[in-house]
C-alpha cells in the first residue's frame, strides 16, 4: 500500500526540503547499490515459487504426453520409455530424461474449446462472467507469497513472450509484468539525472494522491498510484539485471535453445532465484488445425523439448526445484479425430496438464484416458483441481478466500480439490 | 451554488480545501446552466427520450445523478471521443469564449461537419474500426494476407464521404477483388474477411460477421449445442453456409506481402454424390451423428440451397439480411453507447444473445428504431448520445450514485461519467496535439505507419490461428515506463532549442500563464493554487531556469491520471 505524506498545510519551504530530502536518499542508495543475490546458498528461507509454460494456441497432448499407438486416432508418433513411470512422445527425448521429476495429470476434462474462454477459464480457474473478472494463477500467487520477500523491488508477476490473464478484482498492482524473451524492457532508460526524477517523483505522487482523496472517481485513481510507485521501485532497483538473459554464459543459453522460449525458460529460472514468486513463459502456435504432424515434430516440440528439459535440470541442479512448481499446460487440447487437413481441431474433455517439482510427486502419469483419447476413463480433474493442488504445493491455504468488488467472497481455486496422487 | 457542499465533502481541509475552492472559482465562471435544463431545451426528440429512460432508472435505484461536467471537462470529452483527440488550447479557448446558449451543439456539429475535421473524424473511426475488424496486428506480418493500409484506406474514405452504416456493413461482407491499394480490382473491404475464410470452413468470418454486426456470439456453437443461449449447433451450421462460396487466394508468394484476392466461387456440396443445386453441407454432432445444412439466417430466413453463384450469391443474399435484422441496429447501437459513456447496454458489448439482458432494453430498442429510420446515419447516431444528459454529468461521485459502478459488477444506470483509459492511439495523438507536433507532421500515410510502429510495443499476439490479440495499455507498468521515459514523452519534455518548451519558455506569456499554458493544453483546465505553487516550488529548484521547471511540470502534467484518463 501507499503511503503518502498528508499535504494539509504543508508550506512550501518544507515541502521543497522534502523534496531534495527524497532526491538526496534515492541518490545514495542508488551509489552505494546492491549485488544481486545469485548464488542458491544465499536464499536460506523456505520461499516458493511456481512457473507456467503456457502453450497459446491448445496443444495436442495425445502427441506430447499421452499417446495413443494402435488407435485409428493415434496419429504419426511413437512413444518412448522415460524415467518415470511413464512414455512420451519419441519428439521429446531429452524431457523423457527428466520425467522422474515431472508427473502427467492425463485426466483432464473441461468444457471450454473456444480461445479466449479457454485461456480464463485455465488461468483462473473460472469460467467468463461479464459482470466479475477473476485473478489469473500469477496475481493470485503473487498476492499470496509477497509477504515471504519483503526485499522484491520488481514486480512479483512476469509474463515473459506473452501477455497471460489479468489481475482482475485484485487490482492493476498483480498485473502481469510483460517483457520481451530477449530480457530488454522498454524504456527504463533514466535519461535524466537521478535527483531531478525523485524531485518529479515526489510531486506527482503527492498531485495523484490528493487527486484520489479529493476527486471520487473510482479505483482507477488509485490503482495509477500504486503502479506509479511500483515502477519508480523497478526503475532503481539492481534486480533489474535478473531479466538480463545475455549476461548468462553462451553454453547455458545454448543448452535452453537460445531461442525466445529458451531465453524465457532460462529467464524464469534468473528472476525465480532473484525471489520473484510467479514467472509465466508463453510458447504460441499450438493451433494446428492442419499439418500437425510436421508442425510439431520440426518445429514445436523440439523447442519445447530443449527449454523444458533445460529448465527442470537447471532447478534441479541449482537446489531450486523442490521451492518451484512448474506447470506445463495451454487453454485445451486437439481433437483425438485427425481432420481432412491431416491437422486436429480444438478438444476439451480429455487431455493433459504436466506439473511438477515444489514438492509435488514426480515421474507419475495420474488418470487415464480411452484407448482412442475421446474419454477419461478415472476420476476427471478441472483447471480449479490444478490450480488448488499447485497452491497447496505452494504453500497457500486453500480456505483463503477473496472478496471480490462487489463484496462477494471468492475462495482461491474456486475451492478445486487437491489431485491427491501428486501431494504425498 | 450548490456544488461547494458537495465536492468539500471529499476535502481534507486546510490548504487542500483552499485549494479546492479555487478550483471551483476558477471553473464557475465557464460552468453554466445544468445539462438538465440544456438538454430539455434541445430540440431533438431522440435526446429527451434518452433523457427520460435514463433518469427513470435513476429514480427507480434511488441514484442521485452527479453534477453536471464543466464546460472544459465536456469539451475534452467530445474532443477524445468524437476525433480521438484532446482539444488544443485554441480550440479549448474558442469554445470556452462562445457565450451562446447552443455553443454545445454548434461544437458537435462543427467536429462533425466542419471540413477542418474531416480528417480528423476520419482518422478516429478509421482506428476504432480496424481494430475491431482486423485487430491492432494484422496485416502487420509479412505473411499475412491483409493489407492494414488497404482496410484503413476504405474505412477512411467510408467514414470522409458519409457512408450510411448499413451500406458500409453490407459492402464489408459481400466484397470481393483485391486486398492491396493499387491493383485494378482492388477494394479495400476485403480485409475484413481475407483471413477468416479458408481454415475450417470460415470459422472465424462465421463468428466475426455474427459477433459485430449482430451481437451474437456463435462460436462456441460451432462443437456442440451451448449449455446456456438459444444457438444450437445447427443454428452456427446454417449460418456458416453463407461463407461456403468464398475463398482468399494469395497474390505472390508468403512473405512477400503481396495481398490477397477475395473471390467467390461455386460450392459443388460436400458427400459422395453431391448436387451443385442443393449444395449441402455436413457436420458432426457430438454424439457422432452427421448433419446437413443450408444457409439459413438465424431469423428462419432460408435462401436458395443452389451452390453456383450465379445462381445464389450467398454472401450478397447474407449481407441483405444481416441489414435487414433488428439485432443489426441493436447491435450498432449499443456499441455506439458504449463507446461513448464506456459501458454498452450489455456487457460484453457484442453479446445481445437472450441470455443477456440489457440493463435498458426499451432505451436499446428505441435508439436501434431510431437509428434505422434515420437511414443509418452514424453522425445523427453520435449527436443524439453526445449531447444526451448521461454523457454531459461530471465523472465525480457523489454519495447517492457510488454504488453505481459497473466495476463493481452493477449493471450501468450511468448516473455519473465513467472514468476510462485513453486508448493508445487517442493518447499518441493527444500528446502529438498538445505539444504541438501535428504542425509539421508528414502525410497521411507515414504518420499512420509512425503510429502504428510506437502501438506495436503494447500489443501482443496470443500464439492461435484466430488472431487473439491483446493491448496491454490499461495501466501497467510498461504504460507507465513509456509515459515516464518512452521517446514520444522525452521529445515532448525536451528542452531543446526550438522545440515545443522552448518556443513557450521564451515566448510572450508571463510567467503564470505558461503553466497555465500547459494545463490546459493537457487537462482543459487551468491550475489551481496548489499546482501554481508546486509549479513555483520546481522554478526555484532549478535556480529560476524556466524552461527546467516547465519540463518538470509539463511531465507531471502528462503522468497525471487526469491526464491519461478519459474524465
Amino acid at each position: 500500500m501507499i503511503r503518502f505524506s498528508t499535504p494539509d498545510g504543508m508550506s512550501r519551504r518544507h515541502f521543497m526540503r522534502h523534496m531534495a530530502g527524497a532526491s538526496a536518499l534515492t541518490g545514495s542508495a542508488l551509489a552505494m547499490g546492491h549485488t544481486l543475490k545469485t548464488h542458491a546458498s544465499e536464499l536460506t528461507s523456505r520461499r516458493k515459487s511456481a512457473i507456467l509454460l503456457w502453450m497459446g494456441g491448445g496443444p495436442s497432448t495425445m502427441d506430447i504426453w499421452d499417446l495413443k499407438p494402435g488407435s485409428r486416432n493415434g496419429g504419426e508418433f511413437r512413444p518412448i520409455s522415460t524415467s518415470g513411470d511413464m512414455q512420451i512422445s519419441e519428439h521429446m527425448p531429452m524431457m523423457a530424461k527428466q520425467m522422474d521429476k515431472m508427473s502427467i495429470v492425463r485426466s483432464m476434462s473441461t468444457r471450454e474449446a473456444d480461445h479466449n474462454r479457454g485461456r480464463y477459464y485455465l488461468h483462473t480457474g473460472y469460467v467468463p462472467n461479464p459482470n466479475i473478472e477473476h485473478p489469473s494463477y500469477g496475481s493470485v500467487i503473487a498476492h499470496e507469497l509477497i509477504d515471504q520477500r519483503p526485499e522484491l523491488e520488481i514486480p512479483p508477476f512476469v509474463a515473459v513472450g506473452g501477455d497471460s490473464v489479468g489481475p482482475g478484482f485484485l487490482g492493476m498492482a498483480w498485473a502481469p509484468f510483460s517483457v520481451s524473451s530477449n530480457g530488454q524492457v522498454r524504456n527504463l532508460d533514466l535519461n535524466m539525472d537521478v535527483n531531478r526524477l525523485s524531485a518529479r517523483k515526489l510531486a506527482l505522487m503527492e498531485l495523484e494522491a490528493r487527486a484520489m482523496q479529493n476527486d471520487n472517481r473510482g479505483i482507477a485513481v488509485r490503482e495509477h498510484l500504486e503502479v506509479i510507485d511500483k515502477t519508480f521501485k523497478l526503475m532503481t532497483s539492481p534486480q533489474m539485471a535478473a531479466f538480463k538473459v545475455a549476461d548468462e554464459p553462451q553454453a547455458v543459453r545454448d543448452r535452453y535453445g537460445d531461442n525466445g522460449f529458451g531465453n524465457g525458460c532460462l529467464m524464469a529460472r534468473r528472476l525465480v532465484e532473484t525471489g520473484v514468486p510467479f514467472v509465466e513463459v508463453s510458447l504460441g502456435g499450438w493451433d494446428n488445425h492442419q499439418d500437425i504432424f510436421p508442425t510439431l515434430r520440426d518445429d514445436k516440440l523440439p523447442v519445447l523439448d530443449r527449454a523444458m528439459s533445460a529448465l527442470v535440470e537447471d532447478l534441479e541442479q541449482r537446489g531450486l526445484l523442490q521451492d518451484t512448481i512448474i506447470i506445463w499446460m495451454g487453454e485445451f487440447s486437439r481433437t483425438p479425430n485427425i481432420n481432412g487437413n491431416a491437422g486436429r481441431d480444438h478438444w476439451a474433455r480429455s487431455w493433459s496438464c504436466v506439473v511438477g517439482g515444489g514438492g509435488l510427486n514426480g515421474g507419475i502419469a495420474v488418470g487415464e484416458t480411452s484407448a482412442d483419447g475421446t474419454a477419461v476413463e478415472t476420476d476427471p480433474y478441472s483447471a480449479e483441481d490444478l490450480m488448488a493442488t499447485v497452491c497447496q504445493g505452494l504453500g497457500i491455504s486453500l480456505e483463503t478466500t477473496f472478496t471480490s468488488l462487489n463484496g462477494r467472497p471468492m475462495k482461491i481455486a474456486n475451492s478445486g480439490r487437491v489431485i491427491r496422487e501428486l501431494i504425498s | 451554488m450548490r456544488r461547494d457542499g458537495l465536492i468539500n465533502k471529499g476535502l481534507t481541509g486546510g490548504g487542500w480545501r483552499i485549494g479546492g475552492l479555487m478550483l471551483l472559482l476558477g471553473l464557475a465562471s465557464i460552468n453554466t446552466a445544468s445539462a438538465q435544463r440544456r438538454s430539455s431545451d434541445n430540440a431533438l426528440p431522440q435526446i429527451a427520450e434518452i433523457n427520460r429512460q435514463i433518469s427513470g432508472v435513476w429514480d427507480e435505484y434511488g441514484l442521485r445523478p452527479s453534477e453536471p461536467a464543466t464546460d472544459g471537462e465536456w469539451c475534452r470529452r467530445v474532443y477524445l471521443d468524437l476525433i480521438g483527440r484532446i482539444p488544443t488550447v485554441e480550440e479549448l479557448e474558442e469554445f470556452l469564449g462562445d457565450r451562446s446558449r447552443d455553443r454545445r451543439e454548434k461544437l458537435v456539429n462543427m467536429l462533425l461537419y466542419d471540413e477542418r475535421y474531416t480528417e480528423d473524424f476520419a482518422r478516429n473511426w478509421t482506428t476504432i474500426w480496424s481494430n475491431m475488424l482486423i485487430g491492432r496486428t494484422g496485416g502487420n506480418d509479412n505473411n499475412s494476407m491483409i493489407s492494414r493500409e488497404g482496410m484503413q484506406k476504405y474505412l477512411r474514405d467510408s467514414f470522409a464521404r458519409d457512408v450510411p452504416y448499413d451500406q458500409m456493413v453490407h459492402e464489408l461482407i459481400a466484397a470481393s477483388g483485391s486486398t492491396q491499394p493499387g491493383s485494378d480490382d482492388f477494394n479495400g473491404a476485403t480485409n475484413f474477411l481475407i483471413d477468416k475464410v479458408n481454415e475450417e470452413n470460415a470459422a472465424q468470418a462465421t463468428a466475426a460477421v455474427s459477433r459485430l454486426f449482430l451481437g451474437l456470439q456463435v462460436q462456441c456453437t460451432q462443437c456442440h449445442n451451448h449449455p446456456f443461449n438459444d444457438w444450437r449447433q445447427q443454428k452456427y451450421w446454417e449460418m456458416n453456409a453463407f461463407f461456403r462460396q468464398v475463398r482468399a487466394q494469395r497474390i505472390g508468394g508468403r512473405g512477400d506481402n503481396g495481398g490477397a484476392r477475395l473471390v467467390d466461387q461455386d460450392f459443388r456440396g460436400e458427400g459422395a454424390g453431391a448436387d451443385i443445386s442443393q449444395a449441402v453441407l455436413y457436420y458432426e454432432e457430438r454424439s457422432g451423428y452427421s448433419r446437413t445444412a443450408f444457409p439459413v439466417f438465424v431469423d428462419g430466413t432460408e435462401i436458395g440451397r443452389d451452390g453456383r453463384v450465379e445462381q445464389v450469391n450467398r454472401r450478397q443474399e447474407l449481407a441483405d439480411l444481416v441489414v435487414a435484422s433488428e439485432y443489426f441496429e441493436k447491435a450498432a447501437v449499443n456499441r455506439m453507447w458504449g463507446h461513448f459513456l464506456g459501458y454498452g447496454f450489455t456487457k460484453p458489448v457484442d453479446d445481445l444473445g437472450p441470455h443477456n439482458v440489457p440493463s435498458h432494453p426499451e432505451l436499446l430498442d428505441y435508439l436501434g428504431g431510431e437509428f434505422r429510420k434515420a437511414s443509418f446515419n452514424t453522425k445523427t447516431l453520435m449527436t443524439w448520445i453526445v449531447l444526451s444528459e448521461p454523457y454531459a454529468l461530471s465523472s465525480r461521485m457523489n454519495s447517492l450514485n457510488a454504488t453505481d459502478d459497473p466495476q463493481l459488477g452493477e449493471s450501468p444506470k450511468f448516473s455519473h461519467f465513467y472514468l476510462r483509459s485513453m486508448r493508445a492511439e487517442e493518447l499518441y495523438e493527444s500528446l502529438i496535439v498538445a505539444t504541438q507536433a501535428h504542425l509539421n507532421r508528414g502525410s497521411y500515410e507515414e504518420q499512420e505507419r509512425q503510429k502504428n510502429m510506437w502501438l506495436q510495443q503494447f500489443t501482443s499476439a496470443f500464439g492461435t490461428d484466430e488472431g487473439d490479440e491483446q493491448t496491454t495499455f490499461n495501466g501497467t507498468i510498461p504504460q507507465i515506463l513509456m509515459m515516464f521515459n518512452g521517446d514520444l514523452i522525452r521529445q515532448a519534455t525536451s528542452e531543446r532549442d526550438g522545440g515545443f518548451l522552448d518556443r513557450l519558455a521564451s515566448g510572450p506569456l508571463p510567467g503564470p500563464k505558461k503553466i497555465d499554458y500547459l494545463y490546459m493544453a493537457a487537462l482543459s483546465r487551468k491550475p489551481d493554487r496548489q499546482e501554481r505553487e508546486m509549479a513555483q516550488i520546481f522554478l526555484e529548484l532549478h535556480g529560476n531556469d524556466p524552461k527546467k521547471a516547465l519540463a518538470d511540470v509539463w511531465w507531471l502534467v502528462l503522468n497525471g491520471s487526469e491526464f491519461i484518463f478519459n474524465h
